[in-house]
């Protein structure tokens, strides 16, 4: 009898237990794909007036943009929910980890490792490298032969690739140190401006978009953790005064690079 | 299709591999300390991965064709004849300069990286820093520069103008922004331009310097990520002094 009662006890317990969770499960879930939803709306607003008020033509494979709209908004919400219970936690954890080992040179190589190798497979880097070397042998500013071309573009990306890493060692010394992030930025626009004088003209479009394609989607997130994890840890850090700014280094360090390289490569 | 998602799932985990390579690197050959919570943060990696290729695949079938027809389509010398009656003039082009605007805005809404750094700069500054407040301001100010972009390619004005002299105002209101998000507000510039806003205006720009006689893609196509990258820059700081001044200001009504 007792036990019996015991029994059922349990069972309406953990039947309760495994309602309540998964009506809540439902519940996050909604939110978190209507937030992604939410995100997405506009590129659908904007992209639905203009083909149907503006240009006044039916969807072109109607089918094909249903599903791809869909993928985009769960993608979204994938990615997010990965950032915060993965990404975010590692990025920090290890900033803090290297931090309390006291080791300034394992804490610097993991910066350029972390900025170098990302930049280096970066596909948009690959890209732009590749019709550079095109460009510039079309209009004979190199000698126009595979091998001259291949080295060019190698050349290129790997000089991209090792200022994003040398960019991210000089972001974490300055957190170290406790640098206004503004001396390194303005510092660093007063030499592009210097360098575009001097440069040869076909380089500077191209420098100015490598500054923008070396940060992707996946580096930021860790990049930003880094930043803010030392910062935390530090004492006398602010982690919104300090912590941020490696991306901006990150982005403006190529260009100085670029332009260099563009001024040895064509002279 | 299961075969593009397949290619492009091994595609990002190419892309991610070396990033991963380090990290484990260093947690097994440096730090070596165990990972607090290693599944979560396993099942967070593999949803980035698998997220971000579902996004990519989307973007892919359904927003990158269509946005590159739409570039190509409104910049046509048929469509501008038929929109505007003097097609010489630089506001024949009027459907342009709205249509990057607001592609410009609502690309940046959506862009992933964007979203990671204002849920960090939320979770730091305590919550005064809004998510949603940060990406409409950085928004905006990728708005701003892809209309003006479209002006420098129809009007034919030289890039570095327009680069020198954000510079300016960059440097100007760094000296008068407050603190705390100036160093915020530098990073959002290097972050707004990725995934999904770069192949779209990438578009947009070759596409209107193709059709603009005089215009050559090369010279002129290139430019709109760098203008993109500043833009946002001078938003968050012009927005941050806006908010000081009006903190002042209503200070100094109290005090009358």
């Amino acid at each position: 009898m007792l036990l019996d009662k015991g029994t059922n006890f349990i069972r309406c317990l953990l039947e309760n237990i495994r309602k309540h969770t998964l009506s809540k499960l439902i519940s996050i879930f909604l939110v978190k794909i209507r937030t992604a939803f939410t995100d997405v709306l506009p590129i659908i607003l904007v992209v639905t007036f203009f083909q149907l008020v503006v240009l006044k033509q039916p969807f072109p494979n109607l089918e094909n943009v249903l599903i791809g709209g869909l993928l985009v908004v769960v993608g979204l919400m994938l990615f997010v929910e990965g950032l915060e219970i993965g990404l975010f936690p590692i990025g920090e954890m290890m900033a803090d980890a290297l931090a309390r080992k006291g080791s300034l040179f394992w804490l610097l190589t993991f910066a350029f490792a972390l900025g170098f190798s990302t930049t280096i497979a970066e596909p948009a880097l690959i890209a732009i490298a590749g019709e550079a070397a095109n460009i510039s042998a079309s209009s004979l500013l190199i000698k126009n032969s595979p091998d001259t071309i291949t080295s060019f573009a190698l050349g290129l990306r790997i000089t991209v690739a090792f200022a994003v890493g040398l960019a991210i060692v000089l972001g974490v010394i300055r957190i170290l140190k406790g640098w206004p992030v503004y001396i390194l930025i303005i510092g660093g626009y007063m030499v592009v401006i210097v360098l575009t004088y001097f440069a040869p003209s076909a380089i500077i479009g191209l420098a100015f978009d490598s500054g923008g394609v070396t940060t992707s989607t996946i580096t930021v997130p860790l990049v930003t953790a880094l930043g803010v994890g030392l910062s935390k840890i530090i004492k006398g850090r602010n982690p919104l005064i300090d912590g941020f700014g490696l991306i901006a280094l990150a982005s403006l360090i190529p260009i100085i690079f670029v332009l260099i390289y563009g001024m040895v490569m064509y002279s | 299709m299961i075969i593009d998602f397949l290619k492009i799932f091994w595609q990002t985990i190419l892309d991610v591999s070396p990033v991963i390579g380090i990290v484990v690197f260093f947690q097994f050959m440096v730090i070596k300390k165990p990972i607090p919570n290693p599944r979560k943060v396993v099942l967070g990696i593999i949803l980035v991965i698998l997220g971000l290729s579902l996004f990519l695949m989307g973007l892919e079938k359904a927003l990158f064709p269509i946005g590159k027809i739409m570039a190509v389509q409104l910049s046509s010398p048929e469509f501008i004849r038929a929109s505007y009656h003097d097609p010489e003039s630089w506001l024949a082009y009027y459907w342009i300069y709205i249509f990057a605007g607001v592609i410009g805005f609502a690309t940046s809404v959506a862009e992933p990286s964007l979203i990671a750094v204002a849920i960090k700069a939320s979770e730091i500054s305590g919550g005064s820093i809004g998510k949603k407040g940060l990406r409409l301001t950085v928004a905006s100010g990728v708005a701003i520069a892809m209309v003006l972009s479209v002006f420098r390619i129809v009007s034919g004005t030289p890039l570095y103008l327009y680069i020198v002299s954000s510079y300016v105002i960059v440097i100007l209101l760094t000296m008068f922004a407050p603190k705390h998000l100036i160093a915020l507000a530098y990073d959002v510039g290097g972050v707004t331009t990725s995934t999904v806003t770069v192949p779209i205006v990438a578009a947009l720009g070759i596409g209107l310097s193709t059709v603009i006689p005089g215009r050559s893609p090369a010279i002129d196509g290139f430019g709109m990520v760098a203008l993109a990258c500043l833009f946002p820059v001078i938003a968050v700081l012009g927005y941050g002094i806006s908010i000081d001044l009006l903190k002042y200001l209503q200070n100094k009504k109290h005090e009358v």
